[in-house]
């Protein structure tokens, strides 16, 4: 009920300078929709803005940016959130389907977020590596990772200047699922920004080297749906294992093996879930902040989706 | 080994029940080394699997060397582990694990047919670990979760087969095809197995909430 109040309190808004709106009265047009007739929220949205824009006599510009708000990439966090982005398209890819116009990803000093243009807006083309002001975009979410829709109420501007894209970081959920070779205690070449990870003590670009020991973990986390490619630097590694390079060291020296700390580590980490955020870098993402992931969120809610069905 | 790492498989989220009823396998290529798929009755193929549960037994059942079986029980029925000199490092759990034990598994599905001819579906592990409950607990709702999302895109395409006039933009889900074409049980059948998994996570005291359906 909240819910529907909040988009009440934001059509309402876009209103109160041209007509006299009654919040109750929207707020009973989107009930009846969305209880009534089971109509999806950004569409019910729509359809009653649509009602009062007649009834004023008003083109959907004359509101438009009245309830969007100015945002950048990293503020998305929410579904259903009306923003204005400024942002570069950096890749456009292959709609799968026909009512998609358009599918890519978007960035800007924050970071990246894909889009998709439904076919139906009718809008005008965005060209790769162009730079756009979106005004009332839609945001949404899928399985933990947020995109933003461009709608038929959406005003696309094309900006002449160029803007950074920042560093995409992103967010992994998922159950570790491998650890892979070169985990665990390695040695680098200790030559002048090589940091190669030696061969049997021979680095790719120096040769036999006295190498340097160091801890890493690449591993595998995936949700069921992606497998993404994790790389724990010394200072992930440490805090995710509790095992510092110094302790490692000695339990290689003792062993006379530098492969038990891989085995020791595989076996605390191997099949337990965790959430890990991070730059990503080429196909891997490297941990930055790793939480390891206790009891489910409760079922109650998949319950009734399931009974539904 | 390395080509394959660089598509590497998803591990899907499976209830016993589904994987093992997944008794068709294939391959999407004639390559010797094209990966093999289990198919899932839900619509959808699986070279890779992740799944948690109770280990209730294990047995050496090997002749000349060591090869160990082990029951793994979820709340829809039981994964048959089977794991041998191959798989060194899952073996030797299942030899040191007492049960019951909470473990989580990552592994492949193997069909093999007994000699009545039934078609019997097995897990041949990659890794095998002892977790806690919260884990095994998640990985029910997760797995809840896919196969919830698995069905309802199945019955997305079956309803797109009943209205042809839509089929020029009805999304193609060829797994779903396949299932319908191989498998007789119904897909509802997983849902049911899904609120049964559910409902068992489900704490005493907690009765109210029923009243939602």
């Amino acid at each position: 009920m909240s819910d529907v109040r909040q988009h009440a309190d934001d059509i309402h808004a876009q209103f109160s300078d041209h007509i006299d709106v009654d919040i109750e009265d929207v707020e009973e047009r989107l009930t009846t929709l969305v209880d009534e007739y089971k109509v999806p929220m950004d569409e019910a949205r729509r359809s009653v803005t649509n009602h009062y824009l007649e009834e004023a006599g008003l083109e959907r510009e004359d509101i438009s940016g009245g309830d969007s708000e100015a945002a950048t990439i990293e503020d998305v966090d929410e579904p259903e959130e009306w923003i204005d982005l400024t942002a570069k398209v950096i890749e456009l890819w292959d709609p799968r389907s026909d009512s998609v116009a358009q599918v890519g990803l978007l960035g800007d000093p924050t970071g990246t977020i894909k889009f998709t243009k439904w076919a139906k807006s009718e809008l005008p083309a965005l060209e790769e590596g162009g730079v756009y002001e979106l005004r009332n975009v839609v945001t949404d979410e899928y399985q933990g990772r947020y995109s933003v829709k461009l709608n038929s109420t959406t005003v696309i501007e094309e900006l002449d200047e160029d803007i950074e894209v920042g560093n995409d970081t992103s967010e992994v959920e998922g159950a570790l699922v491998d650890m892979q070779r070169g985990s665990g205690l390695i040695k680098r070449c200790p030559e002048e920004d090589c940091t190669r990870v030696l061969q049997n003590g021979r680095c790719n670009e120096h040769g036999e080297v006295e190498g340097e020991f160091d801890l890493r973990i690449k591993a595998v986390v995936d949700d069921g749906i992606d497998a993404h490619e994790v790389i724990f630097d010394k200072d992930a590694t440490e805090e995710l294992t509790g095992l510092s390079l110094e302790e490692a060291k000695e339990m290689a020296m003792d062993a006379l093996d530098t492969t038990i700390v891989a085995d020791e580590i595989r076996e605390d980490i191997v099949g337990t879930y965790y959430r890990i955020e991070g730059p990503t870098f080429g196909r891997y993402v490297l941990a930055d902040d790793v939480e390891e992931l206790g009891g489910p969120a409760d079922p109650e809610e998949l319950l009734i989706k399931a009974r539904s069905m | 080994m390395s080509q394959s790492e660089l598509t590497r498989e998803v591990a899907r989220r499976v209830f016993a029940s589904e994987f093992n009823d997944s008794t068709y396998a294939f391959k999407e290529s004639d390559d010797e080394r094209a990966p093999n798929y289990a198919l899932l009755p839900t619509g959808d193929r699986a070279n890779r699997v992740f799944v948690s549960g109770t280990l209730t037994e294990t047995e050496d059942v090997g002749e000349e060397s060591e090869y160990w079986r082990g029951r793994v029980v979820d709340p829809t029925g039981t994964f048959f582990v089977y794991a041998g000199q191959y798989q060194p490092e899952a073996a030797s759990v299942l030899r040191e694990t007492e049960p019951p034990a909470y473990v989580s598994i990552v592994g492949k599905p193997r069909t093999y047919e007994t000699d009545d001819g039934t078609i019997n579906v097995s897990l041949r592990p990659e890794s095998i670990s002892v977790v806690d409950d919260e884990t095994r607990d998640r990985w029910v709702v997760e797995t809840a979760e896919r196969t919830l999302d698995r069905i309802e895109a199945f019955e997305e395409w079956e309803s797109e087969q009943e209205a042809p006039e839509s089929a020029s933009t009805a999304p193609t889900n060829e797994y779903a095809q396949m299932a319908h074409e191989q498998y007789d049980s119904p897909v509802i059948n997983y849902r049911n197995d899904v609120i049964q998994a559910l409902e068992s996570l489900e704490t005493v005291g907690n009765d109210d909430a029923e009243a939602t359906v």
